[in-house]
């Protein structure tokens, strides 16, 4: 008898261990296969002989300087941006048990944006001084979000609605300041907003390749807590989980990814809304889908990306085309929910 | 048998900003025994299990785990001696039966280690206590109420711990699922001798289950003992404030609360 239920529950257990190990390695090899896609796929298009030898730092003509240059920096800032909103959106929306919820109910995105569309317009200032400015500003809308919904203790309630509320006024900062802008600076504050590849400079991409090797391991380690939190405080709790602690380190860790990210890219839209929940219902329930959520996120981004360089006739920046497929689930989203009533 | 611990409450006070909600509650709780937290809603029936248990810190007091302090404890010891089950925990979406009692393994696990041979186990074993092991690789959003009760008492279970606190687990649930949960949990106290406390509102399952009572009354300790010794028309009328009749409970020979309203009172 005993027996018997050890193997009901094991061959379930190996199953979904399977199905998940599998998913996880065909994710990462789509992501891989994007990788060498763009690093392909250009004006002029190279064999894949030609790309590993500029890789692996030999002289090859034309190739050397579109693919290490130009295709190099734009795959590189795809994979660790893609990476961090995958994660750090799964952060969020396990954490607060909310498939709405991602990294810009806590004012991230729009503390960026609005930092860095005042830097453009009002201040004419570089792209390096606009990724710095950005990262300040997303980090300090963090922080006055959680003091201001900081009351006697934390409910995700509050912070959701402060957050809405700051968000709303930061985006009337950014439209205003869009109006009164210069002609010519008004299209790279959009641009900006929209969240692009363009123009990635390997030197500009170290500070996000550090910050999301620190602490996506950080997360990826915390993914078993993680999926702890999701039972709700007490019950976490009572099963021996610091919550409080592991709370504090999950948001700094998402936090400062997704600030870099969006410092590099800008927002790329939906990218931290749509992954986790894909990845999820890849590789299914019972296992951390940290690492699954990020992979999501890289394949969303490459391939966006990809589709707004080259399959139309004018080219369309990476947050165009993942906006275009995250409206969408986001209706499909809200449909299902206020279905189950629970909207 | 190791299973022995001393569980003490001196001189607890807790409660909300302005608003006190427990006040000087001092108490033992007999080990290995069936122990039931009775009282009127609002009484802090509730918020006393959460602070014993560490949920809710205590605004003064002491409790103690056999003679350390409970807040002294690392997380994860004092979640392999004592589990809880909160009134209303919260169900991961999608999530297989199986998994979520598997969750209560937690603290007997390293920081990445995956399901280990005793792990299997302890879910088999308390998946067969709750009788759900047929649905163990359902997904939990299947079940009915009383099923999903049974699933969240097998994870506590799941976690092995010498004493068990409840919150309320046989609320919403029909008289047949009260009882059956209530006979299965102690099974589980006469079987391996678990230190079981919870709080109920049925008083009379309250008699019928519980090796000893305690009678809250607006966050005050007003009694404590054996159900027979302590279970009155008084005391009910005191804490309840329900006029009424104690008699034999014809089946278990505990104390019967009858109440007595407004009509239909022949005596």
């Amino acid at each position: 008898m005993m027996n018997e239920s050890m193997n009901l529950i094991m061959v379930g257990r190996i199953k979904r261990r399977r199905r998940f190990i599998l998913v996880t390695w065909l994710l990462a090899i789509i992501a891989f296969a994007l990788c060498c896609t763009m690093l392909m796929l250009g004006n002029t298009i190279y064999p894949v002989t030609d790309v590993i030898s500029v890789l692996l730092g030999e002289q090859v003509k034309g190739a050397s300087f579109s693919v290490g240059t130009i295709r190099l920096p734009r795959m590189v800032a795809g994979v660790f941006a893609g990476f961090a909103f995958g994660i750090s959106g799964h952060v969020f929306q396990t954490m607060l048990r909310n498939p709405l919820a991602n990294p810009n109910v806590i004012g991230i995105t729009a503390g960026s944006s609005a930092a860095a569309v005042f830097c453009i317009i009002v201040l004419h200032a570089s792209s390096t001084f606009v990724s710095i400015a950005s990262i300040i500003g997303g980090l300090a809308t963090v922080i006055v979000i959680f003091l201001l919904s900081k009351g006697s203790s934390f409910s995700i309630g509050r912070l959701i609605l402060i957050g809405i509320g700051i968000q709303a006024m930061l985006n009337a900062v950014i439209s205003y300041l869009l109006l009164i802008g210069q002609h010519h600076d008004v299209p790279t504050a959009m641009r900006w907003l929209s969240g692009s590849l363009n123009g990635a400079k390997m030197e500009n991409l170290y500070a996000l390749m550090v910050t999301v090797l620190i602490f996506a391991p950080i997360i990826i380690l915390l993914g078993k807590r993680l999926d702890m939190l999701e039972l709700g405080e007490q019950t976490a709790t009572s099963l021996g989980v610091n919550t409080d602690r592991t709370r504090v380190i999950l948001i700094i860790s998402s936090v400062l990814i997704i600030a870099l990210a969006t410092a590099t890219t800008g927002p790329i839209a939906f990218v931290a809304f749509l992954s986790g929940p894909i990845a999820k219902r890849l590789v299914g329930i019972g296992f951390s889908s940290v690492i699954p959520a990020g992979l999501v996120g890289i394949i969303l981004v490459l391939a966006s990306d990809l589709i707004g360089q080259f399959a139309f006739v004018a080219r369309y920046p990476v947050g165009v085309i993942t906006g275009i497929l995250g409206a969408p689930y986001l209706i499909m989203l809200l449909i299902r929910m206020n279905r189950k009533e629970e909207l | 048998m190791d299973k022995i611990h001393e569980f003490r409450a001196e001189k607890l006070t807790s409660g909300y900003e302005n608003k006190m909600i427990l006040e000087d509650i001092e108490l033992e709780i007999p080990s290995n025994k069936i122990s039931v937290i009775i009282g009127a809603n609002g009484c802090g029936k509730s918020t006393l299990l959460k602070t014993l248990s560490n949920l809710i810190k205590s605004s003064s007091g002491n409790i103690t785990l056999d003679g350390k302090s409970i807040s002294k404890f690392p997380p994860k010891q004092l979640a392999r001696i004592l589990g809880i089950l909160p009134q209303s925990p919260i169900v991961p979406e999608g999530i297989t039966v199986a998994d979520l009692v598997g969750r209560g393994r937690f603290p007997h696990q390293s920081f990445l280690s995956g399901w280990s041979k005793k792990d299997y186990e302890a879910v088999a074993d308390a998946m067969e206590i709750m009788k759900i092991t047929e649905f163990a690789n359902r997904d939990i959003d299947e079940l009915s109420g009383g099923q999903r009760q049974r699933v969240w008492i097998a994870m506590a279970l799941a976690q092995q711990t010498d004493i068990l606190f409840l919150d309320e687990p046989t609320t919403f649930l029909d008289i047949t699922y009260q009882v059956e949960i209530l006979d299965l949990l102690t099974d589980l106290n006469r079987k391996y001798g678990t230190t079981i406390v919870m709080v109920l509102h049925d008083i009379n399952l309250s008699a019928r289950y519980a090796d000893y009572i305690f009678a809250l009354e607006q966050g005050r300790l007003v009694g404590e003992g054996k159900p027979a010794d302590i279970i009155t028309s008084t005391l009910v009328e005191d804490i309840f404030g329900l006029n009424c009749t104690v008699i034999n409970d014809p089946v278990s020979g505990t104390p019967l609360v009858v109440p007595k309203g407004r009509y239909h009172v022949k005596i």
